[in-house]
């Protein structure tokens, strides 16, 4: 009998909220199925069984949240006795305050998984401590999201009783300390995956600041002649029903994938070791959420795929990141992200890099301007085009060279 | 298909594309992209649900005829005849 615990899903990630089971006990489980769907600070994700078996018990409630290391369900091997085993006493989660967190005793999982990678970026490594307690006058252990709620909601976290190792508070602890009015929780918890706009503001702050303190920018801009992508374009969907029609965003990917991979600078990974250039282009597609927020989930392989199937993909992926339906390799995998303003609010756009990649590229709105072609002057639609890249792994000639070939990317539409 | 048959379809399509629309509270001239907030792929995603349920393939030349609700009924009902 094992035990399939909540897996680490991410950098910044502390604790999940289960929203949906996808399996029931006497279900048949390999390696890979989707057993659940836990809503993060990032969204909805999608779990994958490590365990092969069949399920025997389903260990969490919906709407419970659950640490790193928190018992989702309980697998009988192939070949095992359904003998029951002695479950965790952890799960008299107190209905009234959904938000409380599962006090498992296998927390010696806990020590080793959380808090997060990023939290070491600061100086409160709490598990890493030795565990005491914090003590008077001293700054209480506690995480980075912890201290963002808690500076929030004014909370002195000295107050705060945390259930992390040492007494080190988590961003569960804060909340717990002023739940939302018991009207507003069952909000939260929802058949249909939804997302918690501000545990998502307070993610993208956390990576936005991370990458403004840590990623030393520089940007690049050219306005680039649009009219023979615009005029491709219209002539294609002329032809298509609405359902194979694409969008200039799929261009603006396609273009800058294939861009990514002549420059190796502007594509992989940056960590203490240096920088990884990667050996594919996996496009981060930013998709901004209605009602606010961000994620950019990854197009894998974005520099191989034929225009059609990029865009059909994208279109999965934008009603997937919507509906909170993103997996985690989406998250994680990004080598470089594409951001476009769409067909208006701004010309141009800086984009800010997400870390750990070395680079994102940022389009304004297409819009028609007065062009130079020989010696007259004729309008033309053109786009704005800003690279945001990482100052310790290229320079501004670099940067030039990726221009230049998104630009020509652009100038040969139905090569895309 | 009667108006309000047509205007059904279209706000069901709309709301499931966004859900945080409240259909009672659509103006006749909301604009979708300008008013209530509808960006490229949403429209195409609007277009072609109306496609599949309609069976009415609007071209990408009259897009700005769906742009208000009042236009839309007014557009759909015209080209389902």
């Amino acid at each position: 009998m094992a035990v399939f615990a909540m897996p680490s899903l991410g950098a910044d990630m502390e604790a999940a909220t289960l929203i949906a089971w996808m399996i029931q006990p006497g279900d048949t489980v390999t390696r890979g199925d989707v057993v659940a769907v836990v809503e993060t600070q990032k969204g909805a994700i999608e779990i994958e069984c490590f365990e092969e078996g069949t399920v025997e018990t389903l260990d969490a409630d919906i709407g419970a949240t659950l640490a790193v290391g928190a018992a989702l369900a309980t697998i009988r091997a192939p070949g095992e006795d359904a003998v029951s085993a002695p479950k965790p006493a952890a799960q008299p989660e107190k209905r009234a305050e959904p938000k409380a967190v599962a006090q498992a005793p296998n927390h010696p999982a806990l020590p080793a998984d959380a808090p997060p990678p990023m939290a070491s970026a600061h100086s409160t490594s709490a598990p890493k401590s030795p565990p005491v307690g914090p003590r008077a006058g001293e700054a209480p252990a506690a995480s980075p999201a912890a201290r963002v709620l808690a500076a929030e909601r004014e909370i002195d976290l000295a107050t705060v009783t945390g259930t992390g190792p040492g007494g080190a508070v988590f961003l569960a602890d804060v909340e717990a300390v002023q739940p939302g009015p018991p009207g507003a929780e069952p909000v939260k918890v929802r058949a249909k995956a939804g997302l918690d706009k501000d545990a998502m503001r307070t993610a993208i702050a956390n990576a936005m600041a991370r990458s403004k303190r840590e990623i030393p920018h520089y940007y690049l801009t050219r306005t680039i002649d649009l009219q023979a992508a615009v005029d491709w374009l219209a002539a294609t969907n002329a032809k298509r029903t609405p359902d194979t029609r694409l969008l200039m965003g799929a261009l603006f990917v396609k273009a800058s994938a294939l861009a990514a991979a002549q420059v190796a600078q502007m594509n992989g990974h940056y960590d203490a070791e240096g920088f990884h250039p990667a050996k594919a282009v996996h496009a981060g597609v930013a998709v901004a959420l209605r009602g606010g927020g961000l994620v950019a989930p990854a197009l894998h392989d974005a520099e191989t795929l034929p225009l059609d199937t990029l865009m059909a993909k994208m279109r999965d992926l934008v009603a997937r990141a919507r509906s909170g339906r993103l997996r985690s390799s989406e998250m994680t995998d990004g080598t470089i992200t594409i951001s476009a303003m769409g067909d208006a609010g701004a010309d141009a756009m800086a984009a800010v890099i997400y870390p750990p990649q070395v680079a994102i590229v940022g389009f304004g709105a297409p819009v028609a301007r007065p062009w130079i072609i020989g010696d007259t002057i004729i309008p033309r639609m053109t786009v704005t085009v800003t690279l945001s890249a990482d100052h310790r792994v290229s320079d501004g000639r670099r940067g030039a060279k990726f221009l230049t070939a998104l630009d020509a990317a652009l100038q040969t539409p139905e090569a895309l | 298909m009667t108006d309000a048959e047509i205007r059904q379809a279209f706000l069901q399509e709309l709301t499931q594309i966004a859900p945080d629309i409240d259909p009672g509270n659509v103006g006749e001239d909301d604009h979708l992209q300008d008013d209530l907030d509808l960006d490229s792929m949403d429209f195409l995603n609007l277009v072609t649900a109306l496609h599949q349920r309609l069976g009415v393939d609007i071209p990408e030349i009259d897009y700005p005829k769906i742009a208000t609700l009042a236009l839309a009924v007014e557009y759909l009902k015209s080209r389902a005849d």
